[in-house]
């Protein structure tokens, strides 16, 4: 028989522990990433006031919920918070396609390497994951500036007389985000090609595909889930993104992450800055749906 | 994976029904076109030389990252000299140890909740808790918890102040979650046989997840463990919302002092950081290679 | 195309005058310095079904690659209706291929998977339209013509990528382990109906497999390789009956080996190692070649059991004890030890209702088989 003496005893304890399984990690997920969207829901229909928190109490008990609607109707009527939305919204879907353009034929290369070689490859896309995000941007301050490396260069090549603005424009933003995220890109999308069926393009091309159409008819449907993953994992955080626009944006490259950032630490408004948030968050609800879409369908194939 | 090769030689019949055909197995690699090896030049050379340069200036002697004059290590000195880096360095250590080793708690129970417990209540919406953080920008995962612990100053006391202990719980928060997607891919992979073995053997599901699961899973733990070790060093958005007027953590020191301009003590920084990972990843991959060599006869 | 070809000519590759439609010559692919398939020669003719039989990693699927064009040989050439086939890729290659996994692209329905290779070729719609329709009715999916390749079976799977390959009008059809994946009883119906189209048709088929069964039944040829070289080329009763080598004897089915030396002064005898009596064989075999002795192959069911020793003439006679019955309707497969020890395996067919001879465990024979069923092997 079973090795537990008391079997009532016993049935309870494993009661307890897939209890302990799902609740615990459920718990900490509600409290600490749940609730707190909650709160910033709430805290953005306060108003701001000098104290300690900077905000009319969420609940009095005297004189019950008090709500404004004025954070919004100040985001809606200034420029400022349109100008960032929408900033941002074009910054990272231009990045996400700049990555995916650069990424696509890199994972495809690494995907078609031999085994030795395509692990050495993949190291070095990870390689930077492992290192310091905030020390990768400034190493781009570097390279960027007036005096650094690429105006060096070109300057030495004789293309241009003066060193050309690159740090602190749109440019270096762009620039930047692909950096950064190019390895968010790269891993899903060579998940999925690595894993294609190789004799479906072999059949492909058996029946009269020439390379270009069989990358085109095959090759780029088949990996339409990672070529998902990999935008949605590029998109989402750098539409938010506060490192990259503050240390290598000028003072035009208003993106929503920074401009946030800024009501917060520098005006100190936090109902407006929790309504920024929110709204950034209603705008991000649907790419998180679509990704979280993906992983559960990932999970699925998985458990298959 | 493709480690099939050696079957070639193999003069047994049996068929392997369903497997790719040997000559596969030992197919070269495909010729590939121009486009997609200077892609992948491009693409190595953008990801890289901007780490290279930043580590070759740290050993520049002059203040200015444009002209050399000459090799030298006074920056690494500088920095050794530094206590506000050391302190904030300090402090991102012991705040990385204690988050990443609770964020593998939690993750990992988070995994076995997602993998092993079957439907449960809320299971939905538990995954997309679990999944959400690995793409919630920064500054919103930041503002929101320190509304929570601000609105839990105001309602119980606690938290009394913000610094460490906050930080550490933001840390645990998007860590665990990278350790969940790290884990359960494991669990997922692994063969469920060995679970039910244990259990036709009597083996009861707690004990079985303790004597068989969690072994066969540590390495996953690890590099998740690994993983939330350098996002908690590396955070600084959500450390800035969080953190207190006495806890400035390394990214938050790097920050103030790269966003007045180049300084190139960060270089020395950076370059240390650099040659930790660097060396760290390289023996984690010969690591991994050796391993898989091993096992490559053992498998099939 | 070439309808009743194969009533013209049956045996074309006995034929002098006949032109081989596919002809490979000192085909030779290496992988990394290892030869895939090392040096193969092979002439087939219009219409034959002919295969390509050998264990995994022989370098059969790498020579069916080969014709594709998958692969680029390092040496050696291969020409399909006269025409070089060097240097051209696959998608312009009159070769057609059916793949061991099916291959059927998952985002395609069944009529687009089956119009594919028409698209390819820039025909217009209402003709692919047809074309598509007349081979789904031939592999008779006709229903299916808009399910989603997940929706069917391995069978219907597999019968989509046949229609796909065979909608192209190809010169020569490639087909990978076609029964491979399939279940038994689908196995000998996709046989039978491999063989009914391949007939209709007169398409030229290469079948490469590890079955011998497949071959044996399927294939007017069949080509055994092992290490990427063949070791014989024949039709399937002579590769059977009369196999060239010890590999090829034992690969189809059961034989008996018996290691001898050749009685110089008498030819036509050699003296069994391992059972120290004599085998009579054939005196025109080559027993000279064989210094280092040779090999006699004994297939099973020429040897015939019984309880007096055969006196007829020219028979090989051996005296042993039953130690194994099997019984398995039809016939009996029998494990006779002999007196040396050695182990020989019978089957007799249960033709009769009650056989002739009941035998049982333990119970004393005699076994005989006549000359010319002995096989000397040299090699």
């Amino acid at each position: 028989m079973q090795r537990g003496a008391d079997p009532v005893s016993a049935a309870r304890g494993e009661a307890l522990w897939r209890r302990a399984v799902v609740g615990i990690p459920y718990f900490w997920l509600l409290v600490f990433f749940a609730i707190p969207f909650v709160i910033i829901l709430r805290i953005s229909f306060a108003d701001p006031i000098i104290g300690a928190p900077p905000f009319t109490p969420l609940y009095d008990a005297e004189e019950g919920i008090y709500a404004t609607g004025d954070n919004y109707r100040f985001l809606a009527e200034d420029d400022l918070y349109w100008v960032s939305y929408l900033k941002s919204i074009r910054i990272a879907l231009v990045s996400t396609l700049l990555c995916l353009l650069l990424g696509y034929p890199m994972a495809y290369g690494i995907a078609r390497a031999r085994s030795t070689t395509r692990n050495l490859l993949l190291l070095l896309v990870i390689l930077p994951f492992w290192t310091s995000f905030l020390l990768r941007v400034y190493a781009w301050m570097g390279m960027l500036s007036n005096q650094g490396v690429i105006n060096k260069a070109l300057m030495g090549l004789g293309l241009t007389d003066g060193p050309v603005q690159f740090l602190y424009t749109d440019f270096a933003v762009y620039l930047g985000i692909v950096y950064s995220y190019l390895p968010f890109m790269i891993l899903p999308l060579y998940a999925t090609l690595e894993g294609l069926d190789e004799n479906l393009m072999d059949a492909a091309a058996d029946l009269g595909g020439r390379p270009r159409q069989v990358f085109f008819d095959i090759t780029v449907p088949m990996s339409a889930p990672g070529i998902l993953a990999g935008s949605l994992l590029v998109f989402i955080p750098s539409l938010g993104e506060f490192v990259i626009p503050s240390l290598l944006g000028g003072l035009e490259t208003l993106m929503i992450g920074k401009t946030l950032f800024d009501e917060f630490f520098v005006n100190r408004d936090w109902p407006l800055a929790s309504a920024v948030a929110t709204v950034l968050v209603l705008i991000l609800i649907l790419p998180i749906v679509l990704f979280q879409r993906y992983s559960a369908t990932a999970e699925r194939l998985n458990r298959q | 994976m493709q480690t099939d090769s050696i079957s070639l030689a193999r003069p047994d019949m049996q068929p392997v029904p369903n497997s790719r055909s040997t000559g596969l197995d030992l197919r070269p690699m495909k010729p590939r076109s121009t486009f997609v090896l200077s892609c992948l030049f491009f693409g190595f050379a953008f990801l890289y030389i901007p780490i290279l340069t930043m580590i070759a200036w740290s050993f520049n002697d002059s203040r200015l990252m444009s002209v050399w004059t000459g090799f030298s290590f006074r920056w690494y000195a500088a920095l050794w000299e530094n206590e506000q880096v050391i302190d904030a360095l300090l402090l991102s250590l012991r705040i990385a140890f204690v988050s990443a080793t609770f964020a593998t708690v939690l993750g990992t129970l988070a995994a076995l909740a997602m993998t092993r417990m079957g439907r449960f209540r809320g299971r939905t919406a538990f995954s997309g808790m679990l999944a959400a953080p690995l793409v919630m920008p920064e500054v919103i995962t930041g503002l929101s918890l320190l509304m929570l612990f601000v609105s839990l100053q105001v309602l119980i006391g606690w938290p009394a102040g913000r610094g460490a202990d906050t930080i550490a719980i933001a840390h645990i928060t998007f860590g665990m979650a990278y350790v969940a997607v790290v884990v359960q891919s494991r669990l997922a992979a692994m063969d469920r046989s060995l679970e039910e073995a244990a259990m036709d053997l009597g083996g009861r599901p707690m004990a079985v997840t303790l004597d068989i699961t969690l072994p066969l899973i540590a390495p996953a733990m690890l590099s998740g463990w690994l993983l939330a070790f350098t996002l908690s060093l590396d955070d600084l958005v959500i450390a800035s919302f969080v953190s207190g007027p006495e806890s400035s953590t390394l990214p938050m020191v790097i920050y103030s002092k790269v966003k007045l301009g180049i300084t190139p003590d960060i270089n020395a920084l950076a370059a240390i950081i650099v040659g930790i990972v660097g060396t760290g990843v390289a023996i984690a991959g010969w690591l991994m290679v050796r391993t898989a060599r091993r096992q490559a006869p053992a498998r099939r | 195309m070439n309808e009743g070809g194969r009533e013209q000519t049956a045996r074309p590759w006995e034929d002098p005058q006949a032109q081989p439609f596919i002809r490979i010559e000192n085909l030779r692919k290496e992988f990394d310095g290892f030869p895939a398939v090392d040096g193969v020669s092979l002439e087939i003719y219009q219409g034959e079904l002919f295969a390509i039989l050998g264990g995994s990693g022989c370098g059969k699927s790498t020579l069916l690659r080969l014709l594709a064009g998958f692969e680029t040989p390092t040496a050696g050439r291969i020409f399909i209706d006269g025409a070089d086939m060097a240097g051209l890729p696959p998608y312009e290659r009159p070769t057609n291929m059916m793949f061991q996994s099916y291959a059927v692209f998952p985002h395609y329905s069944v009529a687009e998977n089956v119009a594919y290779g028409l698209k390819k070729e820039g025909l217009d719609k209402a003709e692919v339209n047809a074309r598509v329709e007349e081979l789904l009715e031939l592999v008779q999916l006709g229903d299916f013509a808009r399910r989603k390749p997940r929706q069917l079976s391995g069978g219907q799977q597999q019968r989509v990528a046949l229609a796909r390959a065979l909608v192209k009008r190809p010169k020569v059809l490639l087909l990978d382990e076609p029964l491979a994946a399939l279940d038994k009883n689908l196995r000998e119906r996709t046989q039978f109906e491999l063989m009914n189209i391949q007939d209709r048709l007169g398409i030229t088929f290469i079948v490469v497999t590890h079955d011998q069964d497949e071959a044996m039944t399927l294939a007017s040829r069949i080509a055994v390789m092992e290490a990427g070289k063949f070791l014989q080329t024949g039709t399937p009763s002579e590769v059977y009956e009369y196999p060239n080598c010890r590999f090829v004897a034992d690969f189809f089915g059961t034989i008996n080996l018996f290691r001898g030396h050749p009685e110089t002064c008498a030819p036509g005898r050699v003296r069994c190692e391992e059972t120290g009596t004599m085998i009579l064989v054939d005196p025109d075999a080559g027993h000279d070649e064989a210094a280092g002795g040779l090999t006699v192959a004994v297939r099973p069911e020429k040897i015939r059991l019984s309880r007096e020793p055969s006196t007829q003439d020219g028979h090989t006679v051996m005296h042993g004890k039953v130690e194994d019955l099997a019984y398995y309707g039809n016939y009996s497969v029998y494990r006779i030890r002999t007196d040396s020890g050695k182990l020989i395996q019978v089957s007799s067919q249960n033709a009769g209702r009650s056989a002739e001879l009941t035998l049982e465990w333990e119970d004393q024979v005699y076994l005989s088989w006549p000359r010319e069923c002995s096989v000397v092997l040299t090699r």
